[in-house]
């Protein structure tokens, strides 16, 4: 079954996964701006991550059939840095007119403090003022209830903002409530041990609707499955789902999501694979 | 709260019991004996230096949750292990996450 991957860190991930992704029926990745798993050392090393994303991953997803999106911002977990983050925020409006740009993302919160929120805010005042769709990480673990509840809060409270435009990712059984009932989109993230199982996310998906929900594998370099979108369609088929339910969370719900962006083409067929790219 | 989680969620799932236990229940079993087995190696530590922490309480406390009659398990289980505090941080103490929260359902930190 064809199927699109919301989030993908794809710079951590070896061309031979790109492979198995596409011969498994993935169309397309979305891939935000993360976090490298150490916090990086200057303004420049934001600037190649950029370029990585902008012209590398596109044509390396290509080869194999795959369109590749991206979406940018300083994450998370790097918001702490507020002398960073007015260095490196100013260079993202010059490349958000770049053809596989999506929006601004994953921004959000990490450990939930003062500095953190501002550079939240700081990345949503930008996506409003440029037009842009957000995507919105939530912290893991202990974090995720607060952290969430904190965003979400932030949010609500600023009427400029269009829910429809905006993606709340990783949301879990305590948060996926306080997202959809506020008109946001909710993304499921599957992931062995942090975020969700396959088998968790069917779950969330029977209790709380198939309407503005989708999962994806949030793989990146540490223990994660770029296959785990299709392991979620098998365990979706395990429990006696049909094959237009199954489609409409891991293919049509992302389309239509993505589809709220006008550089978003998804052609009828599987773009022409060059293998010399 | 169960009651309402009862009548919301009442037959989402599309198999029936049976169904899921035939198709299921060794994938969970393995599951059950892993959590058993992981208490009993607590037991067994060479120092038992950690009988208060607050991630091992937490873990208790969410096991026994298992036991309940009532719906809205995993949702229950979630909160033990969350900060419910909402308030924000002064500064980023650390970059990562315990897995629960000190402090908390009485836990000591």
């Amino acid at each position: 079954m064809d199927y699109i991957d919301m989030h993908a860190h794809m710079v951590s991930r070896t061309t031979d996964d790109y492979e198995q992704m596409a011969m498994a029926g993935c169309r397309v990745v979305t891939e935000p701006a993360f976090w490298a798993g150490f916090d990086r050392r200057s303004p420049e090393a934001f600037a190649d991550y950029f370029h990585e994303l902008l012209t590398f991953e596109p044509s390396r997803a290509a080869r194999f059939g795959i369109q590749h999106y991206t979406w940018l911002c300083l994450n998370p977990k790097e918001g702490e840095d507020r002398a960073m983050a007015r260095r490196v925020l100013p260079m993202i409006p010059p490349l958000l007119g770049h053809p596989t740009v999506l929006g601004i993302g994953e921004i959000g919160l990490n450990r939930v403090t003062h500095n953190e929120l501002a550079t939240f805010r700081d990345h949503v005042s930008m996506a409003l003022e440029h037009d842009q769709m957000i995507l919105i990480h939530t912290p893991h673990l202990e974090d995720k209830y607060k952290g969430t509840r904190v965003i979400v809060d932030t949010l609500v409270a600023d009427s400029r903002i269009d829910h429809k435009r905006v993606i709340v990712d990783h949301v879990e059984e305590h948060t996926v409530d306080m997202v959809l009932s506020e008109g946001f989109w909710a993304g499921i993230t599957l992931y062995p041990t942090t975020k969700c199982s396959p088998a968790r996310a069917v779950d969330i998906i029977e209790m709380y609707g198939d309407e503005r929900i989708y999962a994806a594998s949030a793989c990146d370099w540490g223990r994660s499955a770029p296959l785990a979108v299709p392991r979620f369609i098998m365990e979706l088929r395990r429990r006696g789902h049909d094959e237009a339910f199954i489609q409409k969370i891991v293919f049509d719900n992302p389309r239509q999501f993505l589809e709220q962006n006008s550089k978003f083409y998804l052609p009828a067929d599987r773009v022409s694979i060059a293998l010399n790219a | 709260m169960s009651d309402m989680h009862m009548d919301r969620y009442h037959q989402t799932c599309p198999m029936s019991q049976q169904a899921l236990i035939d198709e299921f229940f060794i994938e969970h079993r393995v599951h059950i004996l892993e959590i058993a087995a992981f208490l009993d190696r607590l037991d067994r530590a060479l120092d038992q230096n950690a009988v208060h922490e607050f991630r091992y309480r937490a873990f208790r406390q969410a096991v026994a949750e298992l036991t309940s009659s009532k719906p809205g398990r995993v949702e229950r289980v979630q909160m033990l292990l969350s900060d419910r505090d909402v308030r924000l941080l002064e500064e980023r103490d650390q970059q990562n996450a315990w897995g629960a929260a000190p402090g908390q359902n009485g836990v000591p930190s």
